[in-house]
């Protein structure tokens, strides 16, 4: 997993809440058996004009110029702004892997959906909660100034504006841990699997029909 | 000190925990299919791990597979592949069960895993997908996890998870006449909202759920994750113990004994303290149907459709605009004067046996309406099919004009060839009513199995009531 440390990234809103992962990543690009790929068809529905289908070349769709993300000043964005319930809908981690894919790092939200929250961190990238006062204040920071950057630095906890203000976001020690360090989940339970194999056994005695 | 349900379920699974709270959960049951897969097998392999107790897998295809011709195969090339690739996977690494395309016992992940009693009361149940939370209904720590985490079980048999707040929702009173879990569940999102639940987990109690039989469990438990909690569950009693007697993998003779007197354990001791308690009157709950393209956008049969200006908040009244121009809807447009285009009857929601006879006791003896082009019945598993053909539940479907067809996902997703066209207008028994989820362009209104039916017949939402 890429390591995470800080990012000096421009940012793009994106002003809708409950944002689902049908609309991150639409069904039909899940038939993919990859992990990578995704991002040309992050909102894939509301950034072009036609349907997208897997297998079709992106570069020669046209984009909804309506769309935000597909503004001039919002490209090579890093950093998404977003409103509240970001990522709800279902568990697929297709959406985090668009959303790498097509270039953010960061989320800043007042919230995201509980399964979406956990698989970003899976993959490198960093949701951000902050109260809704300071998204709100963000929201209107950006739309006034073009090129608009936030620097967010995850040791430090936090977000910090052009202006010189830091927002200060809490985050789960253990997952600041593997992000910073770039650990995959797996090797770091495997240092575990002494107690694993004991937990098993025991409950293999106790609730033997779990085991059938 | 007395311990919720969710306390019991939690403590008996710790392996370990960091420091900051983040436990290593032990997982018993762990459902695979296809879509979610296939990059966690090549995780494995590329990593040079192996399964780490391929008796607690339990796979399926059901996302992608088609419910008509099956003798013609997956005629979607993309589709094969992720079938096969799963074929390949299970082949490969083994696993306790493996339904795949055409099997007998094929069918929905969370169909299959309860009627083959492979989901038994304080498992942990994890799956690649989201409604994995309908399994709670067994007292089971149910979680929907990513592709990451479905490695991550794969290689450790565990699961990272934080501890979440306890929520009690409390459903008191008898549901009227032609009122189903579903439109509990519904109801419920409406006054909550779909992030009411985010960072709780959810016990269903009270006089109206012991009521309720496993299938209407299942179906309020599926609907959890879309009230923003991960997890739902209810306590055993005596329905869950005789639902699960003498099924496939239930324990038997002594283990039998043994367990039940287990699982009579698995509930909220009384005086246990909840985070937060949600009191619901199942009284005052009448048929429902979602208006918008989020399940909290509902209302009741006799309700109407908003207007934007009913709502305070800027980015609500926004939200609601655009979910009524998706939707085609004018504001004020009363429920029962929404024509529909299709209807679908099925998904991990409703397309168990008693909601199959739910939607049948509305159609027997009658017959689709005219401007209804297509009503898809399709069961949650084979067995359910195979249930329901020997009830006769399919000739009603039939001579109704509605079709009868093979077990899957179908047009929850339509990721296989079931779908609405851009524009079409449906009544679905499924979960989510998001854009496009149904088909491109595709409008979707979350009912019960008894109003989609009653739908199919009367050619636009009704209520249900005048026809039973
Ligand atoms: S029926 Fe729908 S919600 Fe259920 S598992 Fe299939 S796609 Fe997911």
């Amino acid at each position: 997993m890429r390591k995470f440390t800080q990012i000096d990234g421009l940012v793009a809103p994106l002003d809708r809440a409950n944002v689902d992962t049908d609309a991150i990543i639409p069904k039909q690009f899940l038939k993919s058996i990859k992990r990578s790929g995704f991002g040309p068809n992050a909102f894939d529905e509301w950034r072009y004009l036609d349907h997208g289908e897997p297998g079709m070349d992106n570069a020669k769709r046209a984009p909804n110029p309506d769309f935000v993300l597909n503004q001039p000043r919002y490209q090579g964005a890093s950093i998404l702004l977003t409103r509240e319930n970001f990522g709800c809908g279902s568990s697929r981690e297709h959406a985090p892997w668009a959303l790498e894919d097509y270039g953010f790092r960061a989320l800043i939200g007042p919230s995201f959906a509980d399964i979406f929250f956990n698989n970003c961190f899976k993959n490198g990238l960093l949701p951000i909660r902050l109260p809704a006062s300071e998204v709100e204040a963000l929201f209107a920071l950006v739309q006034a100034t073009p090129g608009f950057k936030l620097r967010i630095d995850l040791d430090a906890q936090t977000v910090t504006r052009p202006d010189g203000k830091a927002l200060r976001f809490e985050v789960d020690a253990f997952r600041k841990y593997c992000l910073l360090n770039g650990f995959d989940d797996i090797g770091l339970t495997l240092r575990h699997a002494d107690k694993i194999r004991d937990f098993e056994a025991r409950r293999r005695i106790e609730q033997p029909w779990l085991f059938a | 000190m007395p311990k919720t349900l969710y306390d019991k379920l939690w403590e008996d699974h710790v392996v370990h925990v960091e420091e900051d709270g983040t436990a290593l959960l032990y997982i018993d049951r762990h459902l695979v299919h296809e879509v979610t897969s296939p990059q966690a097998f090549e995780g494995l392999r590329l990593a040079g791990r192996k399964p780490w107790r391929v008796s607690s897998i339990v796979a399926t295809a059901d996302h992608n597979t088609p419910t008509d011709h099956w003798d013609e195969g997956i005629k979607d090339p993309i589709s094969r592949q992720q079938v096969e690739t799963l074929d390949a996977n299970i082949h490969e690494s083994g696993a306790l069960a493996y339904f795949p395309f055409r099997d007998l016992r094929q069918g929905i992940v969370h169909v299959i895993g309860p009627e083959n009693g492979a989901t038994l009361p304080g498992m942990t149940v994890v799956c690649g997908d989201s409604h994995t939370s309908t399994h709670g209904a067994f007292a089971c720590l149910a979680h929907g996890i990513g592709t990451s985490e479905v490695e991550h079980v794969l290689a450790t048999q565990c699961l990272l998870q934080k501890k979440s707040k306890a929520m009690l929702v409390k459903v008191d009173g008898a549901l009227g006449r032609g009122v189903s879990a579903k439109d509990l569940a519904l109801a419920l999102i409406g006054r909550i909202g779909t992030a009411g639940g985010t960072g709780y987990a959810i016990e269903f109690g009270g006089s109206t759920i012991r009521a309720l039989s496993m299938e209407g469990r299942m179906t309020l438990c599926n609907m959890a994750i879309e009230a923003g909690a991960r997890v739902g569950f209810i306590a055993v009693d005596d329905t869950t113990i005789n639902y699960l007697k003498g099924r496939a993998f239930a324990p038997l003779g002594d283990n039998w004994d043994r367990a039940v007197a287990h699982w009579r354990t698995l509930v909220s001791d009384a005086g246990a303290r909840f985070d937060a308690v949600v009191e619901v009157d199942a009284r005052s709950i009448l048929p429902q149907v979602t208006w918008g393209t989020s399940p909290e956008m509902v209302t009741d049969v006799k309700g109407r459709v908003p207007a934007p200006e009913d709502f305070a908040d800027p980015v609500k009244r926004e939200g609601v605009e655009r979910a009524l121009q998706y939707m085609g809807l004018t504001p004020r447009t009363p429920i029962d004067r929404i024509a529909v285009d299709k209807v679908f009857i099925g998904s991990c929601t409703n397309s168990r046996i008693e909601d199959l006879r739910a939607a049948a006791a509305i159609a027997k003896g009658r017959r689709k309406a005219d401007n209804v082009k297509l009503v898809l019945v399709v069961p949650g598993s084979g067995l359910v099919k195979r249930q329901a053909e020997a009830e006769g539940l399919d000739k009603i479907f039939i001579a109704a004009g509605f079709e009868w067809r093979e077990p899957g996902c179908s047009m929850c997703l339509a990721m296989n060839a079931d779908r609405l066209e851009p524009g079409e207008r449906c009544a679905s028994t499924s979960n989510r009513n998001f854009e496009g989820r149904q088909g491109n362009g595709g409008r979707t209104h979350l009912v019960s199995p008894a109003m989609a039916a009653t739908a199919a017949i009367a050619g636009h939402f009704a209520d249900v009531r005048e026809l039973i």
